[in-house]
């Protein structure tokens, strides 16, 4: 018969091993960061020394070309990826606890070509006017495409429980606005579509330190907010009844989610363009490697993982065909898909 | 009074029409509540309109005086502790997470535990004898001990009054006892008020102090045990025109095989009891007797026999009995003798021995 002190030895000795497995997950994550933007930062078309970087990075000093590519071109672009990569996949994961299914996520429920026919819709209506389209517009528009095909999606949800027809009608909301998107970028003006469609796939090139500013105000505003919504989301990781009795404003909750994931993945898509299946692998492997859901650990190593894998992606895409890039979507299918289809095998076992 | 619970006249239903009206119970506190009648007659409905998770149509449910619908989900959450019967299947989640959920409305900003609330937990898995289950994964469980874990969750939300929808469905018949017994002592030490729902019904007259029945568009009873477990009340509320519930025990027998008697039956002192079932089973129709109405043969002769003869308890066998299980004994094809004790009261039974037609006598041991 185990004693009072035997089982609280037991059960610290357990707490331990979760609290050490948490801190290596961090580490790697800590590590692969570091890793992949000194690579990054290192590979490109014009070959750079690393002592070189080095000055260039903490003395801004050295070849003039040189120091453009790195603080002009590189740099920004590494952060953006950091930054949308992290924020796609928190959006995922928020989805994931609002449906209660790991499969959910920003891409597969339609919401980035939502956002993605918003973008372009206003883009082409102000590169025909203005000559260019500034950030907090085709953020805006972004946001607005993204609460609609959510509230398509919503709407949905409400008349079907099952979660497989949900998730084909959010595939058909997304093939129905890319159609859409590609209808608006055939008959665009010429000197506009190579723009739209480099975007409209997804790509990081070109981004701008004020680029830079913009999405990280958002994303950290938006990190910050769904890391103060932990406990609830914890809650809710038990379902919607059982987190009303435990005294969740379950509708005051839910309405926070569905914006926040709007807001976070529609920032993505407005500077970056929809990027696949982060929003479900990025979560899901690192649910899996922390071995728990608990939101307080989740949500940061969430944030960092997608930010990995993102500026990973984005590696591969840039420096796998050079000087040809690729989309980032192309190069994140490649890893994400095969990381869902592992999900659904395995749940479609257990079940 | 010192009133828990109270509802007023509270009509519930879904999507804003009602399915039972006219809802006038009073719980006390430390008063245990048992729901009570057939699948789908709304007893859950009830329970979610008691917990704020379905809005109610009409009337009030007062919980300590204040009106549900002026309560915020954070105070009533503070107050009351629920059991679903919907299933919950968290990703990664273990079971020490989950019973620790149950700790939420009393963390801070950021749900962390503090020490006295990991002693909490781990009293409340230590409670329910579930704190071996405490690493394992909750998805990873049997229905049962999955049950149990909710049990665990609820009872460290340490509520003044606990809400559960058919706790015991999955439980074996030894953790429904632990359960029902955690309850009464909770109730009694603690004084929680509990309201549950049952299908067991012999349970639930052992455990309640009060009984509601759920059947139709009303209440069909609100009441003690005593005066609900009434054998024409039961039958009428769950329907039961076939096969028999004995009150007293709490007990169900299969319907009576009709017919005229094939087979007589003459035992005492329960010794007939498998032999009536096993009748019943092979589908024969039987007569048995002749019975002391105080006889445990007795009770399930009446529900599984063609016709019983009794006499009343401790009198001598009148003749009147003699004659009738005679004649019925005529009819039968064989007569099954069972070894019971005969003493002064009942020694008449030897002339109905004696009179056993030759080649009709089966003995039984």
């Amino acid at each position: 018969m185990p004693t009072k002190e035997s089982d609280e030895a037991r059960l610290r000795q357990a707490g331990r091993r979760r609290r050490a497995r948490y801190a290596l997950v961090f580490l790697i994550l800590l590590l692969a960061f570091c890793a992949i933007t000194v690579l990054n930062i290192n590979s490109g078309s014009v070959r750079i020394s690393l002592p070189e970087i080095a000055r260039i990075l903490f003395r801004r000093t050295g070849d003039a070309a040189q120091v453009s590519i790195i603080w002009k071109i590189r740099l920004p672009r590494i952060f953006m990826a950091a930054i949308l990569g992290g924020a796609l996949a928190l959006s995922g994961f928020l989805l994931q606890t609002f449906f209660g299914n790991p499969i959910a996520g920003p891409f597969v429920l339609g919401i980035s070509s939502g956002a993605k026919m918003a973008v372009a819709l206003t883009m082409i209506w102000f590169l025909e006017r203005a000559g260019n389209a500034s950030s907090a517009a085709l953020i805006a528009a972004a946001f607005v495409g993204a609460l609609l095909s959510t509230g398509f999606v919503l709407l949905l949800s409400r008349r079907v429980a099952s979660m497989s027809v949900l998730l084909v009608g959010g595939i058909m909301i997304g093939y129905i606005c890319s159609a859409l998107t590609d209808f608006l970028v055939t008959f665009a003006d010429d000197a506009n579509i190579v723009n739209l469609h480099g975007w409209s796939l997804g790509s990081f090139s070109g981004m701008t330190w004020d680029n830079v500013a913009a999405a990280g105000t958002i994303v950290a505003v938006a990190l910050a907010l769904v890391f103060a919504l932990s406990k609830p989301i914890g809650a809710y990781q038990l379902g919607e009844a059982y987190a009303q009795s435990m005294g969740v404003s379950v509708r005051r909750f839910r309405v926070l989610l569905i914006l926040l994931s709007s807001v976070l993945s529609a920032c993505v898509t407005a500077f970056a363009g929809p990027i696949s299946f982060v929003g479900i692998a990025v979560p899901h492997l690192v649910k899996r490697g922390l071995h728990t859901a608990r939101p307080l650990v989740v949500i940061p190593a969430t944030f960092l993982g997608g930010a990995v894998f993102c500026m990973f992606c984005d590696l591969i895409a840039r420096t796998a065909f050079a000087p040809t890039e690729l989309n980032i979507s192309t190069v994140s299918s490649v890893f994400g898909a095969p990381v869902v289809i592992f999900m659904m095998l395995r749940r479609s076992g257990r079940d | 009074m010192d009133l828990a619970l109270e509802t007023k006249d509270l009509a519930v239903g879904y999507g804003g029409r009602p399915l039972i009206r006219e809802i006038c119970m009073q719980i006390r506190r430390g008063e245990i509540v048992t729901l009570i009648g057939p699948n789908g007659a709304g007893k859950s409905t009830i329970l979610k309109s008691l917990t704020k998770h379905l809005q109610t149509i009409s009337g009030r449910v007062l919980v300590e005086g204040t009106d549900l619908r002026t309560m915020s989900c954070r105070r009533l959450a503070e107050k009351t502790a629920v059991m679903l019967t919907e299933r919950v299947s968290p990703e990664l989640m273990s079971c020490w997470d989950v019973v620790a959920s149950g700790r939420y409305p009393f963390t801070g900003r950021m749900g962390r535990l503090t020490h006295a609330d990991e002693q909490i937990v781990m009293d409340a898995m230590r409670t329910v004898n579930v704190l071996e289950l405490a690493e394992r994964s909750f998805a990873a469980i049997s229905d049962g001990q999955r049950q149990r874990i909710l049990l665990a969750r609820a009872i460290c939300q340490k509520p003044e009054i606990l809400v559960l929808d058919e706790p015991t469905s999955y439980l074996d018949v030894r953790h429904k006892l632990e359960l029902l017994g955690l309850l009464r002592t909770m109730a009694r030490q603690k004084g929680v008020t509990v309201i549950l729902s049952l299908h067991e019904i012999d349970l639930a007259q052992k455990v309640s102090d009060k009984i509601l029945c759920v059947k139709g568009d009303r209440i069909a009873g609100f009441g003690e045990p005593a005066e609900i477990f009434q054998d024409a009340r039961i039958r009428a509320l769950y329907g039961l025109d076939a096969g028999a519930y004995d009150t007293a025990f709490g007990s169900v027998e299969l319907p009576k095989i009709a017919g005229a008697p094939q087979a007589f039956v003459i035992s005492g002192c329960g010794s007939g009891i498998p032999v009536f079932r096993q009748l019943q089973k092979d589908g024969i129709p039987f007569a048995a007797g002749i019975l002391y109405e105080n006889d445990i043969d007795c009770r399930v002769a009446r529900s599984l026999a063609a016709e019983t003869v009794t006499e009343k308890p401790f009198c001598p066998i009148s003749d009147a009995a003699l004659e009738r299980a005679g004649q019925l004994m005529a009819g039968c094809e064989r007569v099954i003798v069972t070894d019971f004790p005969i003493g002064p009261c009942n020694e008449r039974i030897r002339e109905l021995l004696n009179k056993i037609p030759a080649g009709k006598l089966h003995r039984t041991v």
